[in-house]
């Protein structure tokens, strides 16, 4: 599903460049459920977000669904993220003026549905996170964890290939922490590949495999308990 | 062009709009003022030109006025200051030199007079006239006729009165035709009422009579009071009217520098002045009419452009879920050209509103200042289709700066 081999990423510091990302190797085949973990500054969302196609890598080769990335326009990787890619934010990144359903019908809207069927759509993944009572309020009347499970919804609405949550939990205490990675769990169980960053190693434990990373490489890369016991 | 029509497209910019109502409000009222600016100063231009067309409308404009008044030189043994008239062989002068370039010529004698009928009467100006005044100041007849040449060559006792005399003489809804009224103590028949002038009109409420009958009544010899000239198409007015006076100072025996003895006053010139001065008046208007509407839609792209940075997170946002360049700026294209379409509409109507009022405020009667103020829909059209493709252009600006940035980037601003 994806496969990065050799990249780099430097970021561009008035004359100096600063080296984030230093020749990482990582495969991630369809329905695997990978958490990243790494202290902070190492690249976790550096990566995620080349990997998200809202960054461009500067070195290395990139293939999503085994197309390979490169020199890609705005609109082909705009194309791309609706199709393949599902974004689940640690600032939940809802639109504030938009209710609960209409922010899980957006990525519709861009795909091109129409809007009753879209609405449609986005109503029953809101039941999957178990709200569709608050389909019409507004993300300030909900709470964090309610937002999250929002931005999982709308994430998931287009049945994208790859989820990606950078910290999604980075925000939420430890009971709605729990609830949103039951729902990752379930999404992963249904065969969606999940990619996560976390810094919790708690909730790292309950995803099936663990890349670490420090100064911009892979230090380790380990199944986890969970995935052993399968 | 498919995304116009598409409910969604509109279900997004109410969307946006109605968050920001306060930006939303001063884009507005931005437009709306500029646009709503130029109606009116049209509209009142127009007004102005119209009061203006209407007061010299029936009236000859390249049309001279001539009397005498006291020499100011001493001139082939004459004193300075000497009084002396115009006649009728000056006329025949006048018409066979300038044949070809006089049109209409009426020579003209006025003066008051007591007029009677039954028991009533009024002091009234009695003017002697030939047919050809008609030509020159046309006069719209309620009853009757104006004199005709008949009337000169028979030195009828005939006389056409205005619409006031009328009224003032006559018992109500008194036929005047074929009645007999006393000017001056002698009977005319009355053979024409005509309506007051909403013109410009020098004689006001005045008695015609046939100048031939004057000349017998009033004694006054071959002496005219004074004359009106108009010229021929193509004729340049104030050269003949200096050529006039200049023949009409030979024939007196006026020293040619004189500048008191003759009184003239060139229509055409006055209304050249006036002219100008609308011409002007309109540049003004389109000036800052246009000024105006730019920095409305100068104010309407600068909002965007802030709104877009406000906005930036959330477009980030969009763009993580998919939303193409083009969708973008589509979208901020088509806020920025339907709030000056919405803004420009209200402005339309607002001004069209306002010169309503100014119709019935100002518009009506006689001596109205402003007749029928109104715009061109073609003038309202272009300044319309201009807003709209300004609108345009100008939130290309921000709905560009909306798509540079890199989606990340975009994301990372809070
Ligand atoms: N747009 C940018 N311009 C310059 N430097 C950047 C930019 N984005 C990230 N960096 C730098 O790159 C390095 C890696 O950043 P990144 O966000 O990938 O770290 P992270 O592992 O996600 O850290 P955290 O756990 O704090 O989120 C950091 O040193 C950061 O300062
Ligand atoms: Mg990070």
């Amino acid at each position: 599903m994806i496969r990065i081999e050799k990249l780099h990423k430097s970021y561009p510091i008035g004359k100096d460049s600063l080296h984030v990302l230093k020749g990482i190797d990582l495969h991630i085949k369809e329905g695997e459920f990978v958490s990243i973990m790494g202290s902070s500054g190492s690249g976790k969302s550096t990566l995620l977000n080349i990997v998200g196609l809202l960054d461009i890598h500067d070195e290395g080769d990139y293939y999503l669904n085994g197309q390979l990335i490169k020199d890609l326009n705005e609109k082909k990787a705009a194309i791309l993220r609706n199709k393949f890619l599902g974004f689940v934010f640690q600032s939940f990144n809802l639109i504030s003026y938009k209710t609960a359903l209409e922010n899980v019908a957006l990525p519709l809207y861009y795909k091109g549905m129409n809007r009753k069927e879209r609405l449609k759509v986005a109503m029953d993944y809101l039941d999957k996170v178990g709200l569709k009572d608050w389909a019409s309020h507004l993300p300030s009347e909900l709470s964090g964890g309610q937002k999250q499970r929002v931005a999982i919804a709308r994430a998931l609405v287009t049945n994208p290939k790859v989820v990606l949550a950078d910290e999604p939990t980075g925000a939420l205490d430890t009971t709605t922490t729990d609830s949103v990675m039951d729902l990752l769990k379930d999404i992963n169980d249904e065969g969606m590949t999940v990619f996560v960053i976390t810094h919790e190693e708690e909730v790292a434990e309950q995803t099936k495999r663990i890349v670490r990373l420090r100064d911009g490489v892979i230090i380790s890369d380990t199944l986890t308990k969970a995935a052993k016991a399968l | 062009m498919k995304f116009l029509f598409d409910s969604d497209t509109w279900q997004e910019i109410y969307g946006s709009i109605r968050k920001n109502k306060v930006r939303t409000g001063i884009t507005i009222i931005g437009v709306l003022w500029g646009i709503f600016l130029l109606v009116v100063l049209l509209g009142a231009a127009r007004g102005l030109e119209n009061s203006f067309n209407k007061a010299f409308g029936n009236f000859a404009t390249n049309s001279v006025f001539v009397w005498t008044q006291s020499t100011d030189t001493p001139f082939k043994g004459f004193q300075k200051g000497r009084r002396f008239r115009l006649n009728m062989k000056d006329i025949q002068v006048l018409k066979s030199e300038y044949a070809d370039q006089i049109k209409l010529l009426a020579p003209r004698n006025q003066t008051m007079n007591l007029i009677i009928k039954d028991f009533k009467s009024g002091s009234f100006k009695v003017s002697g006239d030939f047919p050809v005044l008609d030509q020159i100041q046309k006069k719209k007849l309620i009853y009757g006729r104006f004199l005709n040449q008949n009337d000169i060559n028979s030195s009828a006792k005939v006389t056409v009165i205005s619409e006031d005399i009328y009224k003032q003489l006559f018992e109500k809804d008194k036929m005047p035709i074929g009645e007999s009224i006393k000017i001056n103590n002698i009977n005319y028949k009355v053979i024409g009422v005509y309506e007051p002038s909403n013109t410009i009109d020098f004689d006001g409420d005045t008695a015609y009579i046939p100048f031939s009958t004057f000349k017998k009544v009033y004694n006054t010899a071959n002496n005219i009071d004074w004359m009106m000239i108009t010229a021929n198409e193509g004729i340049d007015i104030e050269q003949m009217e200096s050529d006039v006076l200049l023949t009409l100072k030979n024939l007196h025996k006026v020293h040619p520098e004189d500048e008191r003895a003759f009184g003239s006053v060139n229509l055409g010139k006055e209304i050249a002045k006036f002219t100008g001065f609308l011409t002007g008046m309109q540049f003004l208007t389109w000036f800052v009419g246009i000024a105006t509407l730019i920095a409305g839609v100068f104010a309407i792209g600068n909002i965007l452009l802030i709104t877009v940075k406000e906005r930036t997170k959330e477009i980030g946002i969009r763009r993580a879920l998919g939303a193409t360049p083009k969708s973008i700026r589509q979208q901020i294209i088509l806020e920025s050209v339907f709030l000056t379409t919405v803004a420009g509409m209200i402005g339309i109507i607002l001004g069209a509103t306002v010169l309503k009022i100014i119709d019935t405020l100002f518009g009506q009667g006689v001596d109205a200042t402003l007749v029928n103020p109104t715009v061109n829909i073609p003038i309202i059209l272009t300044a319309f289709t201009t807003l709209v493709i300004l609108g345009t252009l100008i939130g290309l600006i921000p709905a560009h700066m909306a798509t540079i940035v890199k989606p990340i980037e975009a994301l990372r601003e809070e």
